[in-house]
């Protein structure tokens, strides 16, 4: 266990929480690239996602292309990049975005599919346009599948950013590398320990707003149905 | 490809190397997601402590547990059982919430008219609950196996012997066919491993092709997808 205590002090030692190698300017960097990664991914896949969700055409594609996402190797991905661009930031931020992708589409459509079939057609009934229907009544009751989508996306993005210091960026993988290079494992696990509660902080944050932007109708059903009666009905709304 | 037949030996050695330490985590994750998966779907609390944890274990990123398994294993820093155990832990993590779906998806009349008819707890469980559930589990361990063989590379990095080595020498000598050879050689893996699952699930459930399963399928899949 000495390997942890020793790199919890080096955690909250002052003395490296700022400088060029310091904890706070590399955190900082580790954001700066994940938030990035995943707004551009947001800006592709919402729309996307959105869009198969609402109109339940072109799922078995975005299924067939997220699977393929996902076996590809991300560290293979950006060398593979960085040998014909050269370093810099956008290799990376391409790399992740490609990674936050797939979990971000899955998200708004699966969102938009629990929506009950009635209650659509409710919408529609009473006179909403397409866009209308869109908005006000399967994006606010999709919520909480959408949010988690893009809950797994940024975590995969973060968890996957320690990469950014094989390729000349720094972030908080720089401990991990440096300190597995000189075989100083106390730096490593320093490292590993700040992007796990990095992870686990964002993570947090996110399902926060989850709850507080799930509008208090879908909490409630949500609540008071039952694992086992919510299965059914999704088993139902499956079975056309 | 010059390259890849004069390597051929390197290539296939990391390849196989590759493919045998993905087995285990899905393997192990299969096996312990059936029990905690059940557990699961017994009480509300069961359900709500076993899924948080899952999550919680899903947020460690990968190489930060290569490097930190030693320290709690007391295991060497290079011993390739650190990277056995840690995409283990993960494989687990995703596979108890598709597990616990998949019990969840068994409708609640079905149980009770096994339950009339005169099952037991346990012959309920192995001869209704589990093979109605095994779709599902099916759907969550495809996604799994994936990652699992995905995320092995990664393993490179603290110097275990897998594909990824072929992304890291291939970069350090800037040589892109090599990158190349590695990716492509470990999603060829990963899909060899999804169509052993495949044939295994048709070969073990030949009822699910009697069922409408197309919709089904896809749901479930998505089900899957968004909590990986």
């Amino acid at each position: 266990m000495n390997f942890f205590l020793d790199a919890l002090a080096y955690i909250v030692d002052p003395a490296n929480l700022t400088g060029a190698k310091g904890i706070l300017p590399r955190l900082g960097d580790h954001l700066y690239y994940s938030a990035l990664a995943t707004g551009i991914a947001l800006v592709v896949a919402l729309p996307v996602g959105l869009a198969i969700g609402h109109t339940g055409r072109g799922r078995a594609f975005v299924i067939a292309i997220s699977g393929a996402a996902r076996a590809l190797p991300t560290l293979g991905l950006l060398f593979f990049i960085v040998l014909f661009t050269g370093l810099g930031l956008w290799p990376l931020v391409a790399v992740l975005a490609i990674l936050a992708v797939p979990p971000i589409i899955a998200g708004a459509y699966a969102g938009l599919e629990s929506v009950n079939r009635q209650t659509i057609d409710a919408a529609r009934a009473i006179g909403m346009t397409e866009w209308q229907l869109l908005w006000k009544v399967e994006v606010p009751l999709a919520l909480p599948l959408i949010i988690g989508g893009i809950r797994s996306a940024a975590l995969q993005v973060i968890a996957t950013a320690t990469i950014a210091g094989y390729v000349g960026l720094t972030g908080l993988g720089r401990f991990l590398i440096e300190g597995l290079a000189v075989r100083n494992y106390t730096l490593a696990i320093a490292g590993a320990i700040l992007v796990a509660v990095l992870a686990l902080l964002v993570d947090g944050l996110l399902a926060l707003i989850q709850l507080l932007v799930t509008p208090r109708g879908v909490s409630r059903g949500v609540t008071s149905t039952a694992p086992r009666s919510r299965a059914r009905l999704r088993r139902a709304r499956a079975t056309p | 490809m010059v390259w890849l037949w004069q390597n051929l030996e390197l290539v296939l050695g990391l390849a196989l190397d590759h493919a045998r330490l993905s087995v285990a985590p899905v393997l192990v994750s299969f096996i312990a997601s059936i029990p905690l998966g059940w557990l699961a779907n017994q009480s509300r609390v069961l359900r709500t402590i076993l899924l948080t944890l899952g999550g919680v274990l899903f947020t460690i990123p990968s190489i930060a547990l290569f490097v930190t398994l030693p320290v709690i294993l007391g295991t060497r820093i290079l011993d390739e059982i650190n990277v056995v155990v840690a995409l283990s832990i993960y494989a687990v993590a995703v596979m108890v919430r598709g597990s616990a779906d998949a019990f969840a998806s068994v409708s609640k009349d079905v149980i009770g008219s096994s339950t009339a008819v005169g099952y037991s707890r346990w012959g309920r469980f192995w001869g209704v609950e589990l093979p109605l559930a095994g779709p599902v589990l099916l759907a969550s361990l495809r996604v799994v196996s994936v990652t699992t063989v995905s995320l092995l590379s990664v393993g490179s990095l603290i110097g275990v012997t897998t594909l990824g080595y072929l992304f890291l020498d291939g970069y350090q000598r800037s040589f892109p066919t090599e990158v190349v050879i590695g990716i492509a050689f470990t999603v060829i893996i990963a899909l060899i491993f999804d169509a052993v699952l495949v044939t295994i699930g048709r070969i073990l459930m030949p009822y699910t092709r009697a069922l409408p399963t197309s919709s089904r399928a896809s749901v479930t899949r998505v089900a899957a997808e968004v909590t990986s």
